[in-house]
């Protein structure tokens, strides 16, 4: 019962809660450590920072957006929301050239998952942050 | 950038740390349970490693 009032509230205005979804997605943990949640802001951060940076050294590709058959379709964009989802982290190595075409290998495989794991990974913490932010969760 | 060289086995365990750590940042309401739950998804993660492990060394026989 409790619940269902809850959910009902009406959202509070997009100025209280979009900076911090934003810091979010740009800087994994931003979001919490701008919402004075410092612990887990650092905690995120270090996860989804470490889980990239392992992708990046073991070589993985990023994906590109490809249109073909379905599953191609699927996988590729996909891929690359997986990727661009880690924010800063994304930007910056493109930025820097980071350039890994997709090879066959496990380490190389692991790689590709680790970085859009990470991307993933920081969507569940963007949506964290959301909740936090329209004062769902403390 | 340094190159990294992992086993399936090192590759797998990071992956299952980094990833309980978020699941256990987000999704409980108190420390003390996302801690717990943390724990138990790593946990969860080691027993699937091992028993798919397994499961594929006697499915080849």
């Amino acid at each position: 019962m409790a619940k269902e009032k809850e959910q009902k509230q009406p959202l509070p205005p997009v100025a209280e809660w979009a900076p911090a979804l934003a810091l979010s997605w740009l800087v994994p943990g931003g979001g919490h450590l701008l919402l004075k949640r410092t612990g887990r802001g650092l905690l995120l951060m270090a996860a989804i920072t470490s889980m990239f940076v392992c992708g990046l050294m073991m070589r993985g590709a990023m994906f590109q957006p490809e249109s073909g058959d379905l599953l191609t379709t699927l996988i590729n964009t996909g891929g690359f929301i997986g990727d661009v989802a880690s924010g800063i982290l994304y930007l910056l190595s493109q930025w820097l050239g980071y350039s890994q075409p997709d090879v066959a290998g496990a380490v190389h495989d692991y790689g590709t998952k680790f970085l859009v794991t990470a991307g993933l990974l920081n969507i569940l913490a963007m949506v964290d942050a959301f909740d936090i932010a329209v004062r769902r969760k403390d | 950038m340094p190159k990294m060289t992992l086993s399936h086995f090192e590759a797998s365990m990071l992956f299952s740390l980094f990833t309980s750590v978020v699941l256990g940042v987000v999704t409980k309401r108190t420390d003390r349970d996302r801690l717990h739950y943390g724990i138990y998804t790593f946990v969860c993660f080691f027993a699937a490693l091992f028993g798919l492990g397994w499961l594929m060394y006697f499915g080849h026989g």
